[in-house]
């Protein structure tokens, strides 16, 4: 704590951490509830972020509809590829074993990354302005206003999503399939459909994060890497938990920032695989995570 | 007398998984407000029969008819909306959540609520179903004695409880069947003596029909109205108690030959 030490610009990298870890956070969550709902490790999530960003790009730009008829179109758009995929790849996995529906997701990100090359090039490119673009002063902090508003809509669709399943039936039902199977089966709980649910609703939040994400930095067809960030929030927080979601991305987001201001950007990915490793020591089931999970 | 239907017909069920039949051609009737048990050496197909029975399994032939409707075809939560509750031989209870918790899923099946009146609308007719629910709710943890572990998590309470916290549970289906899959396996003395017990209620005061599998002779001989002995997925024989105790077949498969077999079965039957 040398007197030199300059706390304004230590706040911004902070809220600018905070930014990016809430998309962290929100698209952690998206993941957290296919694992919580049919135990299956969906590396694909940071492609389905990206297709939904492409069909936003599509929606928005190339047929040049109103951004909130493209954003709708997206989120509806995105949650039945979600559906599509969970009957036609994932259904059929049940009763396999966990690797060989992990190496299904894996898969997936390949597929979509392909059709997305075809239809759109790999030419990254540039989602319209849609954002008001004055920057946002917090006290003397200056935020970024892509980064505050889509903090924003990521922490309303988050409370969103957590009020939805904490009141909804469909919500008790999510959780008791999670918990066991057999007993929520034999107890009236329909459980395809809480998967079919679980896949629906995990890809309309990956839709919204991923036309965050394209907002703020643009969209190209190699930005599911942003999956492999995610990947490590979810295993820093616990593969079924919500809350280590919530929290992981919000821990990854800032330690992500600070590496990359304090170390120089190439620090950021080894600041994270850094966090991963000590938690992985200290709590190999995560932060938040139940103990008897699956070893991959 | 013979004008009572059964509630529960099973006619020629066969469920083979791959070349292994585990269940060739069972047929069984259970009539209701009776307590029907289903015994068997292990591997026999009980817990098969129960499966197929709560929609786990499809059979590959034969029919299912509950309460005179053939429900072979609906998948298990539908069967289980149609009031057949069932219990698990390894205990399938909520691990995170309270016991009162589990017991509240159990009427999830009856609950007609949507999203948006869940967050924004609870009228009166919900707020009368959920006093009547609620009633039941304290009806089935008073009758179970499980009153003081109601806000226990379940993971912590012993063997015996979680068994009985399952029972609570499919109770709060309201079942008109409840099918027990060895209800006092693992249990002390005590235990089984307090779950014989709620059996025997369960049919006398709550009218509801009891379909078991069970390993404890003592118990399936004192309780049932009438028991179905299974043999390599086949019905060897069925009847009542004492019919079932001396039928030379069941004591074969279930004793073996022998001497020694054939004094136990005696003495099993005279106590």
């Amino acid at each position: 704590m040398s007197a030199g030490f300059d706390w304004l610009f230590f706040f911004e990298i902070s809220l600018a951490g905070l930014g990016s870890g809430g998309l962290l956070a929100l698209t952690g969550l998206a993941f957290v509830i296919i694992y919580k709902a049919t135990r299956v490790v969906n590396l694909a999530i940071g492609e389905m972020l990206m297709v939904s960003a492409y069909l936003f790009f599509a929606l928005a730009a190339s047929m040049a509809l109103p951004i909130w008829a493209a954003i709708l179109g997206t989120v509806i758009a995105s949650g039945a590829i979600g559906a599509l995929v969970e009957r036609t790849m994932i259904r059929p996995m049940l009763g396999e074993s966990p690797i060989s529906t992990f190496m299904v997701t894996v898969g997936l990100s390949s597929i979509l990354v392909g059709i997305v090359e075809l239809v759109w090039t790999a030419d990254p490119r540039r989602l319209p302005e849609f954002m008001p673009g004055d920057p946002v002063l917090l006290g003397e902090a200056m935020v970024a206003p892509k980064v505050f508003y889509g903090f924003l809509v990521t922490a309303l669709l988050i409370g969103a999503v957590l009020l939805v399943f904490r009141f909804w039936r469909g919500g008790v039902a999510l959780r008791a399939t999670a918990s066991d199977q057999a007993a929520a089966y034999s107890m009236g709980i329909n459980v395809p459909r809480v998967f079919s649910l679980a896949w629906t609703a995990a890809a309309m939040i990956a839709a919204v994060a991923g036309i965050v994400v394209g907002a703020i930095g643009g969209i190209s067809s190699t930005m599911g890497v942003f999956g492999l960030s995610v990947l490590v929030v979810v295993i820093v927080g616990g593969l079924d938990s919500v809350v280590g979601a919530l929290v992981g991305g919000l821990m990854v987001g800032l330690v992500e920032a600070w590496a990359g201001a304090y170390l120089g950007g190439e620090f950021k990915m080894i600041a994270t695989f850094a966090l991963l490793i000590v938690v992985l020591l200290v709590r190999p089931y995560g932060l938040f995570g139940t103990h008897e999970i699956e070893r991959l | 007398m013979t004008t009572i239907a059964p509630v529960l017909e099973i006619d020629q069920l066969t469920l083979a998984f791959g070349g292994v039949k585990a269940l060739n051609g069972v047929s069984l009737q259970v009539m209701p407000g009776s307590i029907t048990s289903v015994i068997g050496p292990n591997g026999a197909g009980k817990t098969s029969l129960f499966n197929t029975i709560s929609g786990f399994y499809r059979p590959a032939s034969g029919t299912i008819r509950y309460r005179g409707e053939n429900i072979t075809q609906r998948p298990a939560p539908q069967r289980a909306k149609l009031g057949l509750a069932r219990s698990f031989q390894n205990i399938a209870l909520f691990r995170g959540m309270t016991v009162l918790d589990n017991i509240k899923l159990g009427r999830h099946a009856h609950l007609k609520t949507n999203v948006l009146q869940a967050l924004f609308y609870w009228g009166p007719a919900q707020r009368e179903e959920a006093a009547l629910r609620a009633d039941i709710e304290e009806r089935i943890i008073d009758f179970l004695e499980i009153d003081h572990i109601r806000h226990a998590s379940v993971a912590a309470l012993s063997y015996g409880l979680q068994k009985r916290v399952e029972v609570a549970r499919a109770l709060a289906m309201q079942p008109q069947v409840l099918m027990l899959d060895e209800p006092v396996a693992g249990m002390n003395r005590e235990e089984t003596e307090d779950m014989a017990r709620f059996i025997l209620d369960l049919r006398d005061e709550w009218g509801i029909t009891v379909l078991m599998v069970e390993h404890d002779m003592g118990m399936v001989m004192d309780l049932s109205d009438h028991v179905v002995v299974l043999n390599f997925g086949e019905v060897i024989a069925s009847g009542t108690p004492r019919e079932v105790q001396s039928n030379p077949e069941v004591v074969r498969a279930y004793l073996g030959s022998g001497e020694v077999a054939q004094r136990t079965v005696v003495e099993a039957a005279s106590t």
